[in-house]
């Protein structure tokens, strides 16, 4: 129905719009919540909640009385619920969906007997499953014992999903075959704050204030286990602003030194305005870290700090694009053969490396480009000029052709000649002509100076 | 640890410098020079100093390279497939924008225990680097054993702390066994001018990519080349021609221990 028509046909109704990903987020959340009632739960979305009551019941006095506390439970909170108790958690949902309110089921009980009188929408089956069974006149669950287990078995031999074959819904539902589920699992998330009698305006009581927090929250990793990589530092200031500071980690590390050190030097441009009333430590993404024994001799604890840490330090102060290692890359154009990658990453795998001649130890960001006196159409270059300056070319070798990537590039692009050469000082350079003549893909090919050799 | 050093003992390839951790070459802006020969120093050093019978077998500790903008510019970048091969997979590289991050990068890799050792290229006589954070640099490398090779690119030798102060030029290489045409192995006209621990002097260093080696800049045929040479670059570049030192002042000079390098 359109919404216009709905609201012709009630005028005074209440509109929200819809919001799946907060009705999971809730849903998760009442997840967590409903573990009172057992130790594990698990989500059926968009409204259901499985929890797994298994030598719980005696503890509420049955499970009678468990399902009355669970419904008053969610009572309080506002929320309505069917609620039902099953050995399988197919027969949970069917009774809870389709059965009396409060009603049990004990394995004591006749399954069959019990839910035979339920509709087949009870199985959790598609839409159009439930079409053909429908259709087939199949409309009870007593419906699909009477007829031969054989019959259905064809009808929906070519079926595997369970959503989709009646009869895997059925063994699941009487226990037959397992059903696995995907348990919710709370996930705290390391967080530690101060809130401060007294607005703090100055840096050294910023400070102070930070190893603490660094201090605790050095304590509740090492109690989870737990190393820090990305960490956020809210600051709440008394006029309401709030000053949030993140920090990523090159590798696990709880270490409050260090992690103190790291924020000092991104703390220099807060302004306190009327003073910071909270200050809150969040630890959003945490990996393992094993525990490990610090060093008995505390010379070689202050000798040097780790590479992780040195990366971490230089990347606070100069940007993490700054500091990057060089990693190989299968093509043949000199400069697209290394690319730049975060200095702690794997290299990227690769079935071998190019085996190229001789390269030079530097390569410039972008070719120059150089006069050169040379023989026509290919002859070895002469000489040739290069930032003002003349070099008479006394050692050549190449050339070493290199043609375009003609699966990636156009049509019109021109392929190199690479020579390296040593001019009458001794300097070694490789150079390249870019195109030839006579190539029909530009007139007089250019020089380019790309690379200083050792 | 000085008296473990013979006060003018020559310098030669193979000589792991004991205490002479800070070293500095001079290079020019429009040649590889400086770093290559920063790089092989580095590595001849680290292959002839004394391993305990705990090393590793196979140092794969990680070497930082930073640079300024400047020089990036001027020379380029380190390039994977250029490097020893034993090397390409263990360069961490840091562009800063400034000399003073140049200098605070340096010091933070020299403070490292995981790092083999450090290069850094920064170009002309900034004002960051002065007398006092050269001595900065010094006693970290020092105090942590990390050595450090600055390569000063296009720079006036000024006051410095660096145990070890070189003076490098490309100089022309030897003709290869099968292309005579061709280029050959790196060779560097490279000038001793300042130590700490060895007399000053001058050689012709060559890197066959297995060694080191060092021979006098008279001795070999092409000597007469590299002399002219370098009176092409006196004339055009003052700063790769500070103090040309004869081949009679070299025996004579004696290094200088226990001296003050900020008297000199």
């Amino acid at each position: 129905m359109m919404l216009a028509d709905a609201r012709t046909l009630c005028p005074q109704i209440c509109v929200v719009p819809s919001d799946p990903a907060g009705d999971l987020d809730f849903l998760e959340k009442l997840a967590i919540w409903a573990q009172q009632w057992g130790p594990w739960s698990a989500l059926d979305p968009p409204d259901g909640l499985l929890v797994d009551i298994t030598a719980v019941a005696h503890l509420f006095g049955g499970e009678g009385r468990l399902l009355a506390d669970t419904r008053a439970g969610f009572a309080r909170r506002g929320l309505s619920v069917r609620v039902a108790a099953a050995p399988t958690a197919g027969a949970a949902w069917a009774l809870a969906h389709h059965g009396p309110q409060e009603s049990t089921l004990t394995a004591q009980d006749d399954a069959i007997a019990r839910l035979s009188g339920l509709p087949v929408a009870a199985l959790r089956l598609d839409d159009d499953v439930l079409t053909v069974l429908r259709r087939l006149g199949l409309k009870r669950l007593g419906d699909m014992t009477g007829i031969g287990r054989d019959a259905i078995m064809r009808r929906f031999r070519n079926r595997r999903s369970p959503a989709a074959n009646p009869l895997v819904r059925m063994d699941q539902l009487l226990g037959r075959v397992p059903e696995p589920l995907l348990p919710v699992v709370p996930q705290q998330i390391p967080l530690v704050q101060r809130r401060l009698a007294e607005p703090i305006r100055h840096r050294s009581l910023l400070d102070q204030v930070m190893r603490d927090l660094a201090a605790d929250m050095a304590r509740l990793l090492e109690g989870s286990g737990q190393g820090a990589r990305r960490m956020e530092l809210g600051l709440w200031r008394v006029d309401g602003e709030v000053v949030v500071r993140t920090l990523e980690l090159s590798a696990a590390t709880r270490g409050a030194d260090h992690i103190c050190r790291l924020f000092a030097a991104r703390l220099d441009d807060v302004d306190a305005g009327f003073g910071i009333e909270t200050i809150r430590l969040r630890a959003s993404w945490a990996e393992p870290l094993a525990l490990s024994q610090g060093d008995i001799e505390a010379a070689a604890e202050n000798h040097g700090t780790s590479l992780s840490a040195c990366i971490d330090r230089l990347s606070v102060r100069l940007g993490a694009s700054a500091i990057q290692r060089p990693v190989p890359h299968a093509s043949h154009i000199p400069e697209r053969a290394q690319r730049w990658q975060p200095p702690m990453e794997p290299e990227p795998t690769s079935q071998g490396e190019l085996a190229f001649h001789l390269r030079p130890l530097k390569l410039l960001d972008k070719a120059e480009r150089i006069a050169v006196l040379y023989a026509t159409p290919d002859g070895y270059p002469r000489s040739f000029r290069w930032r003002g300056m003349v070099h008479e070319v006394v050692r050549v070798e190449g050339p070493e052709r290199i043609a375009p990537e003609w699966w990636r590039e156009r049509s019109t692009v021109r392929l190199r000649d690479y020579y390296r050469i040593e001019d009458a000082e001794g300097c070694r350079y490789w150079i390249y002509r870019h195109g030839i003549i006579g190539d029909r893909r530009g007139g007089v090919p250019d020089w380019y100076l790309q690379g200083l050799c050792a | 640890m000085r008296g473990r050093l013979r006060s003018s003992a020559r310098w030669q390839p193979g000589i792991a410098a004991a205490g002479a951790i800070h070293s500095e070459v001079f290079a020019a802006g429009h040649e590889a020079g400086g770093a290559a020969l920063a790089l092989a120093l580095a590595l001849d050093e680290a292959a002839s100093s004394e391993r305990g019978p705990l090393d590793e077998a196979s140092d794969q500790r990680a070497v930082l390279w930073v640079q300024d903008r400047a020089s990036v510019r001027l020379t380029g970048r380190p390039y994977r497939h250029g490097l020893p091969a034993h090397l390409r997979h263990r360069i961490i590289h840091v562009i800063a924008e400034r000399a003073e991050d140049v200098l605070f990068a340096l010091e933070e890799g020299l403070r490292c225990r995981d790092l083999a050792f450090v290069i850094g290229e920064l170009a002309g006589n900034p004002r960051a680097l002065s007398f006092t954070s050269s001595r900065r640099l010094s006693l970290a490398a020092e105090k942590h054993g990390v050595p450090l090779w600055l390569v000063r690119v296009d720079a006036a030798p000024d006051l410095s702390s660096a145990r070890m102060r070189w003076n490098v030029r490309s100089a022309p290489s030897p003709a290869p066994q099968w292309n005579g045409a061709a280029p050959g192995m790196a060779c560097w006209h490279s000038e001793l001018f300042r130590s700490r621990s060895h007399a000053p002097g001058e050689w012709i260093l060559r890197d066959d990519t297995v060694a080191l080696s060092a021979s006098s800049p008279d001795a070999i045929p092409f000597a007469r080349l590299t002399d002219k040479a370098h009176e092409l670059t006196a004339n055009e570049n003052d700063s790769a021609s500070l103090q040309p030192a004869t081949a009679d002042t070299v025996d004579l000079a004696r290094a200088t221990v226990g001296r003050s390098m900020a008297a000199l």
